[in-house]
């Protein structure tokens, strides 16, 4: 796909063999002293397990090597500068990857070899890094309103998808109900964690509508599917598509009526002026951890976390690692320790709850570093600014000929914008946006067909007033049969 | 050799957690100001948030300075022992992570990216994405890779999706509910298998070191959805008869996924495809130089034969002969397993290492990576109360070896864990001991790697000489260790305990109210 003549190219620009500079073990009198103390003259004789048929029997062929540095540096750097960044450009796309702030402590932090570097380690050896971890969730567990809360899962989307499965395990029933408003690609996520109809522990996923207007969940539809068979509601505020869910609570009551639980997400950014959902109902808590201190890195920056009161129900069902506060062999000293570790599937294989692995270890870092910069008038402020610069920019933008609001107010930092008068696309205005150095919102006409010619614009703490009066005057332009 | 081993002692901080530090009213950061007329336009905030769904108390998160969070979290990760020392963790491919990328990927042309960008300003990353896995093609042999999994462990699930969407395809996924492994493969080939809602079969080791192609075609039938297997496994033992498994699986309708985790020994020696194999799967975090991160941020490569394609989740790059595309997957694709394209700063990592090692670089690393390990088994033999797994197994193994301490232990009751927190005392990463279940008993498994010098790995093994001499003049020095460490060996009393284990302060606070 790339230049395939650089692949077949034979690889020769590079010195046969030497000391390599990611090799301390490649300098050439520490390769001979080794050879001859376990008695060999070449490398063949190593790999006497693997039948000689199994070799490949042609050198690789791969692009010529770059060992200098600084050709490696030159090389990279040529290839990435061809990216448009959200730093040159002016940007308005979220949908589950925000620009937020990230302050300087967090990226120092996260790039100390010593978080880099560590794969697993001891409670003794690794404390540092064990106590951040603690430290990250318990400023989760504080946003949340909930006690209990796990280390880090790869995404919002698979920390929903593990809730679920945990919801069905403990209440015993295979329906979830879900928004129809939720982002696709994270439903596309969620879809995989539920075994199909011809498997044990099928899951079957059940769309709430949502209110035409208001775009919140439809509460009659709600009541119309909630049953003896729903394992869970799960819902989102902010939404999806950027709505405040203002009937949390009664969600939450019907759906513990009917024996569910309720599984809440929510975008932890926001809980500086959001009501927490432990406080109004939910039983599990997820979301993204991506918007505390992480780069967007493409939709590499993203995170997810669980979080539930601190009860054996929920605990037990956890299929992520945890650590504790716990004791040492000295009297009142502290570490912290990997509690349930049986019920993972390190600890029972395929006995465990779900699987765990490499997550996301060094974000819960970041993530640590930001709860503790921003604390509690941080967060108050952040989501002051960001409510009140999403709705500076609606208004802006709803004043534009052709142009509206697709839902009204009640929204944090992510709103629907109707192009469908203007006669333009949203694919079209969006190239004539990008024209003039802006990414406009993402696009929901082919995702939320029913919704028409509509884009999903984020605002955040970022944009100044001039930002977005530059969106709305640009936007205008663009717009302007 | 024990007497040259080096004064170590970890930094100490006594550090209190970061909740602990709280001075009230302190501020670690500003965000930017409302303008006025911006606050003239819009009203009051409050009124923005329906009623019943605002904050009334303020999180209780840490106030502290910006200097004060800064020297915490340095003051923590001094006390984070990391790769500072030596660490030859087995499984796990402990190397060096090149600080050039990390440089370059914390640039806004790769940090501040937005997945959803048009992807005429992504084509930096798109290039990236095709050459690596252009690479990963040539190594494996395979057709096409998919970055989206965020770990190993996810490109193992990966790989259960696709299994259900391939026999879906044919009708055939009802009848089709087993997936076959091995004892010795990583616990998540099973757990995600099953987490998919198939059934697992697991095979015993036989005398040979892995099981017998006997016991799979006994194990192997019309319910067979898929092998997942990995080779060598981590004792270091390979299966000669890999390619007659593969065809006993599709012979039976099943397809065959290599769990590449324990690829470092024969990068550039063996291709999957080669071997008949449908899928494999690559650890960029562990095999191609991207960091650990203590767990992450990782990257499992998913790749898999022209056959599978299909199913394979979205968003696909390609390369309409002037442009890379970023495009949306096929009707048949298992749609994702993690929102958005993947962890893109590791998968350029990735890229980068294999561009500085070259194709004559890897393959000097897989030489040099067994050398070590076959070097370092000349000394651990050497250590009385050391001896092999599988010792009537004599050909060599390749990058890592599985050792039990099961000798020293019944003579001086000191276990392998007692040994391992020892090691730390002298700067030792935590050595690895074994996936459950503990097939060897009181196991440990090193793994060289291609990273340490000679030097180093003399160093690891004279630690573990001089502990094991400890064992017998001085056990109670080995099982209460460690001693020079940030603090002492973990009591893992009551850490299981409902009452009394805390995940979060606030459950600490409420839990144990005299000391929170």
């Amino acid at each position: 796909m790339s230049d395939a003549g650089e692949f077949a190219a034979a690889p020769v620009s590079a010195p046969a063999l030497g000391a390599h500079p990611y090799m301390g073990i490649s300098a050439p009198g520490e390769v001979e002293a080794m050879l001859e103390e376990v008695g060999l003259s070449g490398f063949s004789e190593l790999f006497e397990q693997i039948p000689p048929e199994h070799l490949l029997a042609r050198p690789l062929a791969l692009p010529p090597t770059l060992r200098a540095e600084a050709d490696l540096h030159r090389h990279l750097d040529g290839i990435l500068s061809k990216n448009g960044s959200c730093a040159d450009h002016l940007n308005f796309l979220g949908a589950g990857c925000w620009q937020h702030y990230v302050p300087a402590v967090c990226d120092e932090i996260v790039a100390r070899s010593e978080f880099l570097t560590p794969v697993w380690g001891t409670a003794a050896s690794d404390l540092g890094r064990n106590q951040a971890w603690f430290e990250f969730a318990s400023g989760i567990g504080e946003l949340v309103a909930m006690d209990f809360v796990g280390l880090p899962v790869y995404s919002w989307g698979c920390a929903a998808g593990h809730a679920i499965r945990m919801a069905s395990r403990i209440s015993g029933r295979g329906e979830v109900l879900v928004p129809a408003s939720i982002d696709p690609e994270r439903l596309a996520v969620i879809r995989n964690y539920c075994a199909p109809a011809e498997f044990r522990g099928h899951i079957e996923l059940v769309l709430v509508d949502y209110d035409r207007q208001s775009g919140r969940l439809d509460l009659a539809d709600l009541r119309r599917k909630l049953s003896g068979a729903t394992a869970a509601v799960y819902i989102e505020t902010p939404s999806s598509l950027g709505l405040i869910e203002s009937e949390g609570a009664e969600i939450a009551t019907l759906a513990r009526a009917a024996g569910a639980e309720t599984v809440v997400g929510v975008d932890p950014i926001s809980l500086g002026v959001l009501a927490p959902p432990g406080e109004w109902g939910a039983d599990i808590v997820v979301g993204t951890t991506q918007p505390l201190g992480v780069h967007m890195n493409c939709g590499g920056g993203v995170g997810g976390f669980i979080a539930t009161r601190d009860e054996e129900r929920y605990a037990r069902e956890y299929p992520t690692l945890q650590v504790s506060i716990g004791g040492t062999l000295e009297p009142g000293e502290r570490t912290f320790g990997v509690i349930l570790f049986e019920q993972s599937s390190y600890g029972s294989r395929e006995a465990g709850k779900d699987w765990t692995g490499n997550s996301v270890y060094l974000w819960a870092i970041a993530n640590a570093v930001y709860l503790a910069l921003m604390g509690p008038q941080g967060f108050h402020d952040i989501g002051e600014a960001i409510l009140m610069r999403s709705h500076y920019a609606a208004l802006g933008i709803a004043a534009l000929p052709g142009v509206e609001l697709r839902f009204g107010s009640g929204f944090f930092k992510e709103f629907v914008v109707d192009f469908g008068a203007t006669g333009k696309t949203v694919a079209e205005i969006n190239r004539a946006l990008l024209a003039r150095g802006i990414f406009g919102g993402k696009d929901l006409s082919t995702s939320f067909p029913a919704l028409g010619q509509t884009a999903l614009l984020c605002v955040t703490e970022i944009h100044s007033k001039d930002d977005i009066d530059r969106l709305v005057h640009e936007l205008g332009e663009v717009t302007a049969r | 050799m024990t007497a040259g081993l080096r004064r170590y002692h970890a930094a100490v901080w006594d550090e209190p957690l970061v909740q602990e530090l709280t001075r009230p009213g302190a501020r670690g950061t500003e965000i930017p100001p409302l303008e006025p007329d911006l606050r003239d336009a819009v009203g009051d905030a409050r009124g923005l948030v329906p009623g019943a769904m605002r904050r009334a108390a303020p999180p209780r998160l840490p106030e502290l300075s910006e200097p004060d969070v800064l020297r915490h979290y340095l003051h923590l990760s001094q006390e984070t022992l990391g790769m500072m020392g030596v660490s030859l963790f087995g499984t796990c491919t402990m190397k060096y992570s090149p600080r050039v990328t990390e440089a370059l990927t914390r640039q806004p042309f790769v940090a501040e990216l937005h997945p959803y960008q048009d992807d005429e300003t992504l084509q930096g990353v798109l290039e990236v994405v095709a050459r690596l896995e252009q690479a990963l093609c040539e190594l494996s042999g395979m057709a096409r890779f998919a970055f989206q999994p965020g770990g190993g462990a996810d490109a193992a699930y990966l790989h259960a999706c696709i299994t259900r969407a391939y026999h879906a395809a044919r009708g055939s996924l009802g009848g089709r509910d087993e997936i076959v492994t091995s004892i010795q493969a990583h616990p998540c080939n099973p757990a995600t298998a099953a987490t998919a809602g198939f059934k697992v079969v697991t095979l015993p080791l036989e005398e040979n070191g892995y099981p017998s192609l006997d016991a799979l075609k006994a194990a192997v039938s019309e319910r067979t959805a898929s092998l997942m297997i990995n080779n060598p496994d981590d004792m270091g033992i390979y299966n000669p008869e890999i390619e007659r498994w593969v065809e006993v699986v599709h012979d039976a309708g099943g397809i065959c996924f290599y769990d590449h985790a324990n690829f470092n020994g024969v990068m550039g020696k063996i291709r999957a495809a080669e071997l008949g194999f449908d899928a494999c799967m690559f650890m960029l975090h562990k095999t191609f130089g991207a960091p650990k991160a203590g767990g992450g941020p990782a990257v499992g490569a998913y790749g898999c034969s022209e056959a599978l394609a299909a199913y394979l989740p979205g968003p696909f790059v390609s390369h309409d002969g002037e442009r890379y595309r970023l495009g949306e997957e096929g009707p048949e694709s298992i749609g994702r397993v993690r929102e958005f394209l993947g962890n893109v700063p590791q998968i350029i990592k990735a890229y980068a290492w294999v561009r500085a090692m070259g194709a004559e670089g890897i393959e000097q690393a897989a030489n040099l990576s067994v050398l070590a390990n076959n070097y370092m088994e000349c000394g651990l033999l050497g250590i009385r109360g050391v001896t092999k797994s599988q010792p009537h197994l004599t050909a060599r193994r390749l990058e890592m070896t599985r050792y039990s301490l099961d000798e020293l232990t019944r003579e001086t009751g000191v276990t392998a864990i007692d040994v391992q927190n020892r090691m730390v005392d002298f700067g030792i990463d935590a050595f690895w001991l074994s996936h459950e279940p503990w097939i060897v008993p009181e196991p440990f498994t090193p793994e060289a790697g291609e990273m340490w010098s000679k030097q180093d790995i003399d160093y690891w093994i004279a630690v573990l000489a001089r502990v094991c001499e400890e064992a017998r003049s001085d056990p109670e020095t080995v099982k209460t260790a460690p001693h020079n460490q940030v603090v002492h060996q973990l009591d893992p009393r009551g850490l299981d305990d409902p009452a009394r284990w805390a995940t979060t302060w606030r459950a600490y606070r409420r839990k144990h109210p005299a000391t929170g």
